[in-house]
């Protein structure tokens, strides 16, 4: 009998003609890191924001830990926490009156309350910097300070909503350092969306959703035998040409993938010598690779994860929109 | 338990902000200054008395007063607009405090503040040569607070349902001035023609600003005189408006408590 920290049960979200979330189910078990993967607007944000009770669910229902999210709403407050992709933080104030408020909200006990705090400050660097007013402090700061502010109150769970988008690498890395040396330490579950592949690796399992329903579950390596064929990607001079081409004399369907195309075969090495020999549309480049969570994901949705990211206008329309649609 | 922490939390935070904001201060009472000296000592001369031995500078300085706590406690509702813009809403929505809390924490936290600026204003008093008693100050208190309160949780309620700052911008400037003008702050409220003795005697304002003028100009027993409020040919006394204010403000902020629990 497994411990589910996270148990969701036929959850349906709808805004108007639109059903964002749409009959989901899925367990979290205490200590896992779990990996919530999707394209824009495929319901990630509207099922985390039901998770943390910001959300009312239309139907089915939530727990955590076992307490309902609409129910015992203030319970499973105590029991999160959260870094938002939009910063949260009161900008006016210092980087410490920020956790210290926190730390009032939550009830830590005053007893703890300031060596939590300076623990956790030292720990994403920001110590030296406790006094200065947030406004002066870089993006990058910023998130570290919320991912501090979210531990402050120990929670059972973590949720990260992006917790690395837009950060330069070396951020990203140190903000994962503390993440994983937390989840070592404390056992903390961690419920986790992200754009980037290599993130979503680290997880126990993830779970991919897409026009608000779940698609697939699983760990990163079985989901990866999905798609356990080699990956061709090749461009051509007539790319829709190829494809036919390619249809006739292997009986594979290739897919469009940016400017070119790309197809699944068993035995990549050796299949590559004979298809360059025989195959008569002239290519332009071709590349052999491995399977990685980006093929799951292109597989399993048909979209490319990183598409979005390249339309960055888009995507804050996307988000704009979705946040008018909270309201 | 869980209620009164949530509420200290968020009125504690709106009062470090605001110590934090030295120019806010400051600017905040430039204005009801200016209207004070400027209009005050331009049209003393011409308006004669209006009440024994009260000039008009002396006349508007309640008025003043009223307005500076009025102007003041609706930030309550541009702060909650302000936090949801910049985000930090979302840190107080999910936190384990219950949302009415929080309304209640905000609308004291400007009506604190409100109150701190309205006392800055009294300490103009001598300069225009209006006196009044330590005893005066303590009824004085509590009726600016409950003013603060009642018109502070109007702009919490009016900020749970307009999301954007122009917006809510807008709909302020729409609302404050034409309460701040039809108080009768600034003209006796005796012979106004009827179409504004309506909307004055329709203003809550109206029943703030009243009683505090009464208590500052006209409480002295050898002056008596009453700047009170005539309704439906009755001259109400200081208790009454307090009263009627004091519905008026328990329904607001019930109102704020009820629609800030019920946005999403």
């Amino acid at each position: 009998m497994k411990d589910y920290i996270i148990k969701v049960e036929n959850l349906v979200k709808r805004f108007s003609e639109l059903v964002a979330v749409d009959n989901i189910s899925f367990c979290v078990e205490q200590g896992e890191l779990f990996g919530f993967l999707g394209p824009n607007g495929a319901g990630k944000t509207t099922t985390i924001n039901i998770l943390c009770t910001l959300t009312k669910p239309s139907s089915g229902r939530a727990l955590i830990d076992g307490l309902d999210v609409v129910r015992q709403q203030s319970q499973v407050r105590q029991l999160i926490g959260l870094v938002f992709q939009d910063p949260s933080l009161d900008e006016r104030l210092s980087g410490l009156q920020n956790l210290r408020f926190h730390a009032l909200v939550y009830s830590v006990p005053a007893s703890v309350r300031e060596q939590r705090i300076e623990q956790l400050l030292k720990m994403v660097e920001l110590w030296d910097k406790r006094h200065n007013k947030v406004q002066t402090y870089s993006g990058g700061m910023k998130r570290r300070l919320e991912l501090a502010r979210g531990l402050l109150h120990h929670p059972k769970v973590l949720f990260l909503d992006e917790p690395t988008l837009g950060l330069d690498p070396q951020t990203r890395n140190r903000i994962w350092e503390y993440v994983l040396e937390l989840r070592q330490r404390e056992g903390t579950t961690i419920f986790l969306t992200t754009h980037y592949m290599d993130e979503a690796e680290k997880a126990d399992r993830i779970a991919i959703i897409d026009y608000g329903k779940l698609i697939a579950i699983d760990t990163p390596g079985k989901l990866k035998k999905v798609v356990s064929k080699d990956v061709i990607s090749l461009k051509t001079d007539d790319n829709a040409r190829a494809a036919e081409e390619i249809k006739v004399r292997y009986q594979i369907e290739a897919r469009h993938d940016g400017d070119g195309l790309c197809f699944e075969v068993n035995n990549g090495e050796e299949f590559l010598p004979i298809f360059l020999k025989e195959f008569s549309t002239k290519i332009l480049n071709v590349s052999l690779r491995r399977p990685s969570l980006d093929d799951v994901f292109l597989k399993l949705t048909g979209r490319e994860i990183r598409e979005e990211e390249v339309n960055d206008q888009f995507k804050t329309m996307v988000r704009q929109h979705g946040r008018r649609m909270r309201r | 338990m869980n209620h009164l922490r949530g509420v200290y939390t968020i009125w504690y935070r709106d009062i470090l902000r605001f110590w934090h904001d030295k120019m806010r201060m400051i600017s905040s009472i430039t204005f009801p200054l200016l209207f004070l000296f400027v209009f005050g000592s331009g049209l003393s001369a011409r308006m004669g008395v209006l009440g024994p031995g009260i000039d008009f500078t002396q006349f508007i300085f309640p008025g003043i007063i009223g307005m500076t706590v009025l102007m003041s406690s609706f930030m309550a509702g541009v702060s909650v607009v302000w936090d949801r813009e910049f985000g930090f809403l979302k840190e107080v929505l999910v936190a384990p405090i219950s949302r009415a809390s929080v309304a209640v924490g905000k609308t004291l936290g400007s009506a604190t503040v409100a109150l701190l600026q309205g006392l800055l204003i009294l300490l103009f008093a001598p300069l225009i040569g209006v006196s009044f008693t330590a005893s005066t100050l303590l009824v004085l208190l509590p009726l600016m607070f409950l003013l603060a309160v009642s018109l502070g949780s109007l702009g919490v309620l009016l900020a749970t349902r307009i999301r954007s700052m122009e917006a809510f911008q807008a709909t302020m400037q729409m609302l404050m001035f034409p309460m701040v003008f039809l108080s009768g702050a600034f003209f006796p409220l005796q012979g106004l023609p009827a179409w504004m003795n309506i909307m004055v005697k329709f203003n809550p304002a109206t029943y703030g600003i009243a009683p505090i003028r009464q208590i500052i100009l006209g409480t002295d027993p050898n002056l008596s005189y009453s700047y009170n409020i005539n309704l439906f040919g009755q001259t109400l006394t200081v208790w009454n408006e307090v009263a009627i204010l004091a519905i008026f403000g328990v329904i607001v902020i019930l109102l704020a408590m009820w629609s800030f629990s019920n946005q999403e």
